[in-house]
Order: C-alpha cells, then sequence, then structure tokens
C-alpha cells in the first residue's frame, strides 16, 4: 500500500503539469482574441496623413495649395512652469488661457501631448519658436490647411471638410477614418482620389503609461505615405477674376469654354464668396452662415441653376429643321402676331430674318412643320411622334440631362417628352397648339448656364462638342484626365447647315445686343431672356469669338437684369475681349456692368 | 583526495544541469523584462534587474560550493538548531524588520535584506526530517501526527503574523511529505473533499442549488443502504453539516481583508474590472496568450517589455516565457520542472536514511507548490498568491532559498554511500 505513494505522487505532478499545458494550449494557441488585446494595449497605429495635391490654373499659377498651421501642444508630465507670468508674456496668452488649456490637457491625458494654443500664425510660430527649448513639454505640431492666393473660383475648386458618418459608411475599402478630411464639393470632390494621396501608417509601441517606446519590428510594417497629385484646371485665372469682378453684386452664372477642347476657361457663379473663408477651424462656423444666406452663395449656379432657354433655343430649332429637311435657307413664314406675340421688324423673314430678328410666329410655324410630319392620320398621335422624335435630337445638343461636368451636383434641366403631357392632359387630349412654347423656348423647358455655354461652343465647333470640364492635367500630363473629356460628341446636324446660323449670329449681334460688338473681333451671338414670374426677367446672352477659327464660347445668365441685350451681351463682350485680347478697350461698358443699373 | 572525487562522481548531475537551465532560463527572462530598445543596457549592467541577478547567481553559486564541501552529518547535526534560530528571527522579523505595503517580511541593514519566510522552508523541512527520522516515527499514530504538525504549524503561525498569506501556505505542501511517509488517506480525501465543496460554493451564485444537490445526494445514499435510522440520522447530520458550511464561506470570505476577496472574485470572474482587481490576472494572460505557438521572440515581447504586466520580473516571470516563447517555451520550462520533480522523487527513494529521504520529499513539495500555484495564477486557475518562481524570479532571497533548499538535498544523495542504512 504504501509502495504505492511515490508513484502517486508523480502521477499527482504529471496530471497537475498536463492541466497546466492543456490550459496554456488553450490561451495560446487555441484562442487567438490574446494576440488582439496584446496588440490594442501595446501598439498604436499612427496614421501620417499625405499632403493633398495643388490645384493650378491653366496657365500654371497656384489656385490651391497647403498652407501649413502650427498648434502648441503640451504633454503636462514633462511641463513645468516657474515663471507663469513671463511665459504668458513670451506666447501673448492670458493667464486663465493658459490654466484652462493646461487642466483640460491634463484631464485627457497626463502623458500623450494636447493643443495648449491652436492654429498660432506664422509670425507667433516664427516668435514662440526660439523660445521653447526653455520649455520641456511643449512642442509645436504642424498640420495644414487648404489656401488660395487668389480669392476666386469658389465653386470650382470646391472646398474639403471632415468626412461625415454617411460617407464613412461607404467607404467599402476602409481607407478613411473618422476626422479625416475629405472634399466635399468642386473639383476638391471629384478628384478626391487624385487629390489625396496615400496615407502612410506606422506602428509605434507604448508602454502602460502610453510613452513611446519606438518603432514595431524596427518599422517593417510601415508605409510610408505618398503625396497626392497636383491637378492643372482649365480655368484661366485672369478670366475668372475678371469674370467675378463684373458679376460681383449680381446674380447669375457666367461659363465660358474653349470650344475646341470643352475645357472651361472660367465659371462664375454669383454671389460667391472667398474660398479662404471654408478652410481651417473656422469652417463650420462660416459654413452656417453662407448656407443661411438669403442671396444662397454656396449655390453652384452654372450646373445647378435652371431657367427656360428661351430666344436662343429658335438656333437649335433652326439646326434641327434644317437637319431634318423641314426647312430651308429660303423656308419663309410671315410674322403673324396672332400667333405669338413679337417685336416690329421686316416681314415676312427667311430663315437668316428670323434667327437675326428672333421672329416669335416664325418659330411657331416651322416648330409645327417640325412637329406635324403627318406621319399619322391622327393629330394628337401625330404630334406624339413628332414631339418624340423632336425630343431624340433636342438630347444631342446636351440638353435634357447632365454633361457630365467633373462636379457634383450637376442638374439636367429639361426636355419634356410626350409623357410628361400625357400626364398633364391626359393621352389623346394634346396636339401641337397645346406645346407650341417650345418652339420659341418657353413652357416645359429648362436647361443650365453650363448646357446655354455648351450650346455656343457646338454652334462654334459646327455641330460638336467635348463634355465641358475643368481639368486639363492630371500630375501634369493631359492624357490622365478622364476618358470621356477626350471623347468628340456630335449633335446630328451637318457642318454645313451652321454656316448660315453663325453668320446669322454675327448679323444678330447688331440688332439685338449691339453693345457687344466690337471692331476688329467679330463675335456670333444671341440674346435671350428668360422670363421671370417673380420679378424682372433674367439677362441672358451666349455668344463665341472670334467668329472664324472661335477660341471662346461663352454664356451668361444675369437674374432680374431685363433684356438679353444690355447685362448679359455687354458682360459677354467684356470676357470675350479679355479673353482674347487680354486687355479692356471699353473701360466706359466696364463700368456700365459694373454698375449693375440695366434697367431703365 | 579520493574521498572527494568519490563525492563528485556521486552528485546527481542531472538534477544540478537541471537547475543551471532553469536559472539561465530565469535570467535571461528577467533581462527581457528591463530590456528597452531605446535605452540599450547590457544584461550584466548592475543598474537592472538582471545585473543584479547575475550578482545573486554568483553568491549562490558560492553557496552550493559551500553545501557540497560540508559534511553531511552537518545538517543533519545541526537541522533542529537551524530550525530555532529561523523560528527566533520568524519572531524579531516583525519587530525590527520593514514595513511594505504593511507587511514586514524582510529583515536585515540597508540593502542587504533577507526574507525570513523564505529560509525558514528549508529549516522546517530540516527539522521535520531530523523529528520524523526515528524508525518508531508513525504517522497513522495520533501522537506522532501532533508533533509533526507541531514542527510544521509553528513557522506557519510566524509567518501568518506577517502576515504573508502566501509564503504561509507554502509550508502546507509538506503535506504531500506527510503523504509520503504514512499519513493515513482519508485526512487527504477530507482535504481535497473540502477544497472541492469550498470551490463550489464559491463558484456557484446561488448556494440553495448546491444544497439541494446536497440533500438529493443525501436521500439517495439513505435510500440505497440499509434503512436504519443510525444511517438516517448520520446522513441527515453530514448533509446539515455541508449545508451549513457552504453557507459559512460566504460568511468567511466577507470577513477576509478586501484584496483577498478580490483576488478570489477574480479568479471566477476575471473580466469583472479588468482595469482594476482584474488587471493583473487579465495583463498576464493577455501577455502568455498573445504568445501563440512559438512566441514573439526574444527580447520582442511587448506586454512585459512595456509594463502592462505588474511584477513581472518575480512573480509574473512566466509571462515572459509565454509571450516570446510561446506554448513551445512554456512546455520546455514546464517540462525542465516535471524532469526535475521527477529525478528528486527517484533520487529521494533511493535514499538509505530515513532523514534523507523526508527531507527529499519536502524538497519535492515546496517545489512543486511554488511551480504549480505560481504558474496557475499567471493563467488564472489559482488566485494571485505572491509567491515566486523558482529558480526563475528576481531577487536574491528566492533564488539563495531555493538553490540552499535544493543542493542539501544534492549533498546528501551524493553521500548516501557513506551513510548507515537505517532506512524503515
Amino acid at each position: 500500500m504504501r509502495d504505492q505513494r511515490p508513484a502517486v505522487i508523480l502521477l499527482v505532478i504529471f496530471l497537475l503539469s498536463g492541466i497546466l499545458l492543456v490550459k496554456l494550449f488553450a490561451i495560446q494557441v487555441l484562442d487567438d482574441s490574446f494576440l488582439k488585446r496584446a496588440e490594442s494595449n501595446a501598439i498604436q497605429r499612427i496614421v501620417d496623413h499625405p499632403y493633398r495635391g495643388l490645384v493650378y490654373d491653366r496657365s500654371g499659377k497656384l489656385l490651391v495649395f497647403n498652407n501649413p498651421i502650427f498648434d502648441l501642444m503640451v504633454v503636462p508630465r514633462e511641463f513645468h512652469l516657474k515663471d507663469t507670468t513671463k511665459f504668458c508674456e513670451l506666447f501673448r496668452i492670458s493667464k486663465e488661457q493658459l490654466i484652462e488649456g493646461y487642466n483640460a490637457a491634463k484631464s485627457y491625458s497626463k502623458v500623450k501631448p494636447s493643443p495648449l494654443i491652436k492654429q498660432l500664425s506664422n509670425t507667433d510660430f516664427a516668435r514662440i519658436q526660439d523660445f521653447l527649448v526653455d520649455y520641456p513639454g511643449l512642442f509645436i505640431l504642424t498640420r495644414s490647411v487648404r489656401s488660395y492666393p487668389s480669392p476666386t473660383a469658389a465653386h470650382a475648386l470646391g472646398y474639403i471638410g471632415e468626412i461625415s458618418a454617411g460617407q464613412l459608411g461607404r467607404d467599402t475599402l476602409s481607407y478613411y477614418s473618422q476626422g479625416d478630411y475629405v472634399g466635399l464639393s468642386g473639383l476638391e470632390k471629384y478628384y478626391e482620389n487624385e487629390l489625396r494621396g496615400n496615407k502612410g501608417v506606422k506602428y509605434k509601441m507604448v508602454n502602460v503609461r502610453g510613452m513611446d517606446k519606438g518603432p514595431f519590428k524596427e518599422g517593417q510594417y510601415d508605409t510610408i505615405s505618398i503625396a497626392g497629385k497636383n491637378l492643372t484646371s482649365t480655368i484661366d485665372l485672369d478670366l475668372q477674376q475678371f469674370g467675378e469682378l463684373l458679376m460681383a453684386g449680381k446674380t447669375g452664372s457666367v461659363v465660358a469654354i474653349e470650344p475646341k477642347t470643352g475645357e472651361i476657361l472660367a465659371m462664375i457663379s454669383a454671389p460667391f464668396y472667398d474660398p479662404n473663408q471654408l478652410t481651417g477651424a473656422e469652417f463650420g462656423k462660416t459654413y452656417k452662415i453662407l448656407n443661411t444666406d438669403n442671396s444662397k452663395p454656396l449655390f453652384n449656379r452654372p450646373i445647378m441653376a435652371t431657367y427656360p432657354p428661351g430666344s436662343i433655343f429658335k438656333i437649335v430649332q433652326s439646326l434641327i429643321g434644317l437637319q431634318e429637311g423641314v426647312l430651308t435657307p429660303n423656308s419663309t413664314f410671315a410674322c403673324n402676331k396672332s400667333l405669338v406675340a413679337c417685336h416690329n421688324h421686316p416681314n415676312p423673314v427667311n430663315l437668316f430674318g428670323a434667327i437675326r430678328n428672333s421672329c416669335n410666329p416664325y418659330y411657331h410655324q416651322a416648330f409645327r412643320q417640325i412637329i406635324n410630319r403627318e406621319v399619322s392620320s391622327n393629330t394628337f398621335k401625330d404630334t406624339e411622334i413628332g414631339l418624340n422624335a423632336w425630343r431624340e435630337n433636342v438630347l444631342k445638343f446636351g440638353l435634357g440631362a447632365p454633361l457630365g461636368i467633373d462636379m457634383s451636383g450637376e442638374k439636367g434641366g429639361d426636355i419634356p417628352s410626350s409623357k410628361l403631357y400625357d400626364r398633364i392632359y391626359g393621352a389623346g387630349h394634346w396636339k401641337y397648339s397645346t406645346i407650341y412654347s417650345l418652339s420659341i423656348g418657353q413652357g416645359e423647358m429648362q436647361v443650365t448656364p453650363l448646357q446655354m455655354a455648351n450650346l455656343a461652343a457646338i454652334f462654334a465647333n459646327k455641330g460638336y462638342y467635348y463634355t465641358p470640364h475643368l481639368i486639363k492635367e492630371v500630375d501634369g500630363d493631359p492624357k490622365k484626365i478622364p476618358a470621356k473629356f477626350q471623347e468628340k460628341k456630335f449633335v446630328g446636324v451637318d457642318a454645313r447647315h451652321f454656316d448660315l446660323i453663325q453668320e446669322a449670329m454675327v448679323e444678330a449681334i447688331y440688332g439685338t445686343a449691339a453693345r457687344a460688338v466690337m471692331t476688329d473681333l467679330v463675335i456670333a451671338g444671341k440674346t435671350g431672356t428668360a422670363q421671370n414670374s417673380q420679378g424682372e426677367d433674367h439677362s441672358v446672352f451666349i455668344a463665341f469669338a472670334p467668329k472664324d477659327n472661335p477660341t471662346i464660347a461663352i454664356a451668361v445668365y444675369v437674374e432680374n437684369a431685363g433684356w438679353g441685350g444690355r447685362a448679359a451681351a455687354s458682360t459677354a463682350s467684356l470676357m470675350i475681349e479679355k479673353y482674347i485680347r487680354k486687355t479692356i478697350s471699353r473701360p466706359e461698358l466696364q463700368d456700365y456692368v459694373i454698375a449693375g443699373n440695366f434697367i431703365y | 583526495m579520493k574521498e572527494s572525487e568519490v563525492q563528485i562522481n556521486r552528485v546527481d548531475w542531472i538534477a544540478v544541469s537541471i537547475y543551471f537551465a532553469l536559472v539561465m532560463i530565469g535570467w535571461f527572462n528577467i533581462y527581457a523584462v528591463t530590456y528597452d530598445s531605446q535605452v540599450e543596457k547590457s544584461i550584466f549592467d548592475l543598474t537592472i534587474s538582471s545585473g543584479k541577478q547575475l550578482v545573486w547567481i554568483g553568491t549562490a553559486i558560492g553557496l552550493i560550493t559551500l553545501i557540497m564541501v560540508a559534511d553531511y552529518r552537518f545538517f543533519e547535526n545541526l537541522s533542529l538548531v537551524i530550525y530555532l534560530i529561523f523560528l527566533v528571527i520568524l519572531i524579531v522579523t516583525p519587530i525590527f524588520g520593514k514595513e511594505v505595503n504593511g507587511q514586514i517580511l524582510s529583515i536585515g541593514f540597508g540593502e542587504f535584506r533577507i526574507q525570513p519566510g523564505e529560509f525558514a522552508k528549508f529549516a522546517t523541512a530540516l527539522a521535520l526530517a531530523k523529528v520524523m527520522e526515528r524508525p518508531t516515527f508513525d504517522l497513522s499514530k495520533r501522537n506522532y501526527q501532533f508533533i509533526a504538525f507541531g514542527v510544521l504549524l509553528i513557522p506557519i503561525v510566524l509567518i501568518l503574523l506577517q502576515p504573508d498569506t502566501g509564503t504561509a501556505m507554502v509550508y502546507f505542501s509538506l503535506l504531500i511529505m506527510f503523504y509520503r511517509e504514512g499519513l493515513p488517506q482519508w485526512y487527504y480525501g477530507l482535504g481535497i473533499g473540502s477544497v472541492g465543496i469550498t470551490l463550489l460554493a464559491l463558484g456557484v451564485d446561488n448556494n440553495l442549488y448546491l444544497a439541494a444537490v446536497i440533500i438529493l445526494a443525501m436521500i439517495v445514499l439513505i435510500y440505497l443502504g440499509k434503512k436504519s435510522w443510525q444511517r438516517i440520522l448520520a446522513f441527515s447530520l453530514i448533509g446539515i453539516g455541508l449545508i451549513a458550511y457552504i453557507y459559512s464561506i460566504d460568511f468567511v470570505v466577507s470577513k477576509l481583508p478586501v484584496h483577498q476577496q478580490n483576488r478570489i472574485m477574480v479568479l471566477f470572474n476575471p473580466d469583472i474590472d479588468p482595469l482594476g482587481v482584474g488587471w493583473n490576472v487579465n495583463q498576464s494572460k493577455i501577455a502568455i496568450g498573445s504568445g501563440g505557438f512559438f512566441g514573439k521572440g526574444y527580447l520582442e515581447g511587448t506586454q512585459t517589455k512595456f509594463d502592462f504586466v505588474p511584477e513581472q520580473d518575480t512573480d509574473f516571470i512566466f509571462c515572459t516565457i509565454g509571450e516570446e516563447f510561446g506554448w513551445m517555451g512554456s512546455l520546455v520550462v514546464i517540462g525542465l520542472f516535471v524532469g526535475l520533480l521527477y529525478r528528486l522523487v527517484i533520487m529521494a527513494e533511493r535514499q538509505k536514511t530515513r532523514f534523507s529521504r523526508i527531507y527529499g520529499y519536502s524538497v519535492i513539495s515546496i517545489l512543486l507548490f511554488h511551480f504549480m500555484i505560481n504558474i496557475s495564477m499567471t493563467v488564472g486557475l489559482f488566485p494571485v498568491v505572491g509567491i515566486p518562481l523558482p529558480f526563475f524570479s528576481y531577487g536574491g532571497s528566492s533564488l539563495w532559498s531555493f538553490t540552499i533548499l535544493l543542493f542539501i538535498f544534492i549533498k546528501l544523495d551524493s553521500s548516501r554511500a557513506s551513510q548507515l542504512g537505517r532506512i524503515s
């Protein structure tokens, strides 16, 4: 019996050791939760934010850069102050501020840095820098905010801000984290992926008190950040600034496009704001003010505001008529004012005269021929077929749907189809007399200023356009811009039909927009008036110049400024001169536009 | 000259090798604990614990030499004197000792301090061996049990006065030696049974369940056996006694000092307060558990290096093994301890004198207890009691006392040929 006892003792030793090894196997090998907890314990992931790409104008002038801002950080445990008064003098803060900041930092962490003074100016930073060595526990943390050397093109450039919870949720690649800055509008938003670069990550070890214990595994898992790509915008800084000078104090849009490329030379949305306002710590406050302003300075009118195209649309009608063979240059109609109102002009008119004089009854009759082709003996059915066929042709002009500019929030406007009238009047209850307003660009039609500028480009190009865009080069390479901006789009009207149109547009200026006329620089243009039931009509003008080999196509909208021949035509003419000649030869016209008294 | 040659040959080199292996692994791990890649310090640097431990190792080798050159009869003859000296030191420690955290564990001057509780272990083992070595000493007899328990309980009471529950508990491990020497088995049955019931009572939230199970068990036992009124009365009394015991445990626990209550609670619910009471065990488990199969590599353990585990160079030294060497490292270290204990059992059984055998089993008992309890507490199988891992943990008192404990037995073993066969 007693001889078994040593064996029993050995058995107990083996049994207990076995239990230990099983338990160890369970927590070390089978359960990997401890490894995760160890990593969250001791390994800190520090994100290295890359520099966001810069933005230049088309001639290489800087539009957007990163401005370093400096926060004075404090590590409470290492910070000891002997002479508070002297410190407050040097750093130009009050004793209360110092105590408040220090206590806030201490309650956050004694060993981790927190900001003591936020956003020191460059001069403050330069002054303080030399004193810092005397104060252990203080250091400068450099961050950067977007900055704009010229306070211009706010809508086109857009702004950046902290990522929203919703955007974080949609970020399937988990690139972003809480507190990251992303482009929220304009180029900043559309080219977010190019501009942001790639974040780097450093893995740092910390001890139980959160103190830095150097890189994890000699930094073998660390990645360095890659700076964002620089963008060259199509914007011409001088032209943009000139446009803003002209549009200051008004409401409206100016969009200037280089017809041969679709590059947007200037895009003004008035009223506008200084983009420097929407940066850094002031973002939230300023955004709220701008967002609640009754004049809606954040509203990007060139791509978001829609108006009936008005008389300008007569050119589109003419081109569709010519292409369809319904009209010829010799087609003549009487200016029958019983059909639709018109002003006094030679009567009857052919197509050229109709454009030149903007004759409403002409288009009332011409449009009926486009719509009612007697495809069906039922006049209701015939109108429906004709309207839908016409609509297809109109859409090719880049109307009725967003063009696809490199900005978010672009509206498509509206070109009605039979479905709309079926809904309003019931199928089979409407015919040409119901929809004739469309003939002169009124009624159920809406276009954006951008689409109008694109129309001008189409007229300049004799039948094609490139999707208007704000991007010229990515990282200095024009080929890196999205492919859709390099694709020529034809509107389905033969180039030969445009000659007459262009001639008529040159002539039209003399008749309806004499202020736009320049010697030695032939402008082709067309005025329009967008009717406004709320007040004065909106002044509209589109143009391209020079007539032969055009380099600029433009649309100008000035809200509540009445007749298109005054505000809009004058503005467009000045913009064209500024772009082509680089100087202004008519200071009195410039003063007239700036003064802005268009109603008289 | 010839005699000393014989002695060297008879030294059990297996046990000695395992001892040095454990001491060296321990030393490297103490360096790993203090290692800081930013402040490169040599393992020999005397300002860090690995450098100091090297001094303790060196002096321990000196102690080994002294023990090995001494006459084996010295320990046997002076065992009771040594025992009495340490009892006196234990008595004076609370009077002259240095108070740390309400405990007075050490005595000495300036830098040189010893913890008498640690050294009293080998003294008690020697005294028990001396008292029990007579052939007539029979542990199955009540009066001899009384003497043996008396020798054991005196130092326990003195250590509890310091108070140092952990070290006091170690002395109870000598019950393993008592088992080998013939203490009746029902003592152990009763002991293991009551420990089991105690754990159940602590672990099960509602004592009513346990009471119901006990009542049910008693009814079944009564039903199965002879239904005499004596049996019914006996089982009823046992049942009532058990239930009373279960309910009394909660009362006793509530009377314990708060830090001991907490340690017991953490055992059953480690996530109870991970930043407070549960911190030690949680961080210790995280460190060991994050080691995986092969570990993070020497000096690569983030949890131990960066002070997440408290007391990691002393009581929680095993965390470094677990984290940096993984399960394989744990296996090697536990394997070395089991190997040493196995070797010591073989050595104890080959002794010719009862004195040597009793002392040998005392060494086995104390080492097994320390090793089991220390590692169990680091993985959350046992409440946190402040006892070191033999040969591993940083500290002179610990290393010296285990070295003396072990090498007296190795000396006795190497001299067994010279001893008269007196074994019963």
